[in-house]
């Protein structure tokens, strides 16, 4: 997949993620999702089904632990994507 | 702090109960008097969240077959099946469990947690996927990790959304295992089991019903949500918990496929547990006897349901969707949830205090369990209790 379609993934997580914590947290592709943006549990599985209806994918929940970034999180959804 | 430092928000929760002067989560029972009353902190409480279904912790024959059974058989089996053997008790459970579903094949576990951990792991490996409801009990959610299977979630008792994910599998849905429950422990609704059924016949994938909350509650003979929806031969796999209704402890799963015999050489969480003592098989053979043939312990509980839940909606309190005997009260903020169950545990009546992220969706709840044992008047007490509460 090329950058410019990473860029566009990143863009719409982005404006997911932004519906759910404060809109003051400036997200970037190093944000952390539980350390900076303080999600909970309950919260990241709401954030993962939004992704999943956005791109039309399912996101396995066992990939989550590998999740620290947002761009991580980015590069599993083009992963599922690719898949 | 070292390893203590993730329990650190957990802290901050208990010094903050401690500050309103409760422990909602650590309550001490002195005396527990009948299934639907206890004393505690010197004073009768009604007790509206034990999950008591049938009230059969009391039953003199239920009693009296664990306690022949401790004095012919022992306190414990003091190991695992596999190591000290299996005891003429846990295998007569296993026949009547499985004449009780019309099943070729039961197994017990020593919890209903355990049930599912034991189930899971043991059916499924990485590389297999597994589609979970999102409101699943904990123990479901364990069981998956350990698998290490792929787990997707899909939005509670939402067919639709389930029909999505398997559409998006393509030919591996037909390999997927399914799992939800016949009632769900925090709102007390029913799973779209017809719904999913005709979804099981669309994509042909395996399908598991954990019954925790619905063995002795729905169905004509008990047998739970798959009994109501008429659909016993279309599930593969029914597990459940001798905890409930069944008024002991311990699991089960049943099944028509006869290779489920088979998990009991690989589930770890059978091989290396203790097995359920002599009285726990005891009472519990006794207790399904009474559950089978127990129609007037059944309409007892129902008629105690309904009077809560429909009482609690004349009082303006917004409840869960199903009127079952799980009943859920939707509160306001966590600080007045807290607040509000002071208030009831203060007043002599005891209900579950569920708290985000138990609670779906973000929300606090009060969750009262109904009980056959309970009166008409302990019902109206609820009631009553409940309307001096301030509404969210």
């Amino acid at each position: 997949m090329s950058t410019t379609e990473y860029a566009e993934i990143f863009a719409e997580v982005k404006v997911i993620l932004e519906r759910f914590v404060d809109v003051s947290e400036k997200i970037d592709e190093e944000t952390e999702l539980i350390n900076d943006l303080d999600l909970d549990s309950l919260r990241v599985m709401e954030i993962v089904q939004e992704v999943e209806d956005t791109f039309d994918i399912s996101f396995p929940l066992n990939e989550l632990s590998s999740i620290r970034t947002v761009k991580d999180f980015v590069l599993q959804v083009q992963q599922e994507i690719k898949a | 702090m070292g390893f203590f430092k993730k329990l650190s928000t957990i802290a901050h929760a208990r010094k903050e109960l401690a500050k309103l002067g409760i422990d909602p989560f650590n309550v001490e029972i002195e005396e527990i008097l009948s299934p639907a009353t206890a004393r505690i902190a010197g004073r009768e409480v009604l007790l509206a969240g034990t999950n008591n279904y049938l009230g059969l912790t009391f039953d003199p024959r239920c009693i009296e077959a664990a306690c022949k059974a401790t004095r012919t058989e022992g306190t414990g089996t003091t190991g695992s099946r596999m190591a000290n053997g299996t005891f003429a008790g846990h295998r007569a459970l296993e026949q009547e469990l499985a004449a009780f579903y019309g099943c070729s094949t039961a197994i017990v576990f020593s919890t209903g947690f355990v049930a599912n951990l034991g189930m899971i792991s043991t059916l499924t490996v990485p590389g297999d996927t597994i589609l979970i409801d999102g409101d699943s009990h904990a123990s479901i959610y364990d069981g998956c990790r350990m698998s290490g299977a792929n787990i997707i979630r899909f939005r509670h008792n939402n067919a639709a959304d389930l029909d999505k994910r398997l559409c998006r599998l393509g030919d591996q849905s037909k390999k997927a295992l399914v799992i939800i429950e016949g009632i769900y422990s925090m709102l007390g609704d029913r799973a779209p089991l017809a719904d999913i059924v005709a979804l099981k016949k669309k994509y042909g994938f395996w399908l598991m019903v954990d019954e925790a909350h619905s063995l002795g509650v729905l169905g004509q003979k008990g047998r739970g949500l798959v009994e109501e929806v008429d659909c016993l031969d279309d599930v593969d796999f029914i597990v459940g918990t001798f905890s409930k209704s069944l008024g002991a402890i311990g699991g089960f799963c049943v099944s028509n496929h006869p290779e489920l015999d088979l998990v009991r050489y690989a589930s770890r969480s059978y091989v290396f547990t203790a097995s359920p003592s002599p009285a726990t098989i005891a009472s519990v053979r006794q207790a399904l006897q009474l559950l089978a043939s127990g129609d007037e312990l059944r309409e007892r509980l129902w008629r105690n349901a309904h009077h809560l839940y429909d009482g609690l909606v004349h009082l303006g309190f917004r409840l869960g969707p199903d009127p079952t005997p799980v009943v859920a009260v939707y509160m306001g903020s966590k600080e007045e949830t807290l607040l509000c169950w002071k208030q009831l545990f203060e007043q002599g009546v005891y209900v579950n205090l569920v708290l985000p992220p138990a609670a779906p969706d973000g929300t606090s709840l009060l969750r009262c369990s109904v009980s056959a044992a309970h009166t008409v008047e302990q019902i109206e007490t609820i009631l009553s209790k409940f309307s001096s509460l301030k509404k969210p």
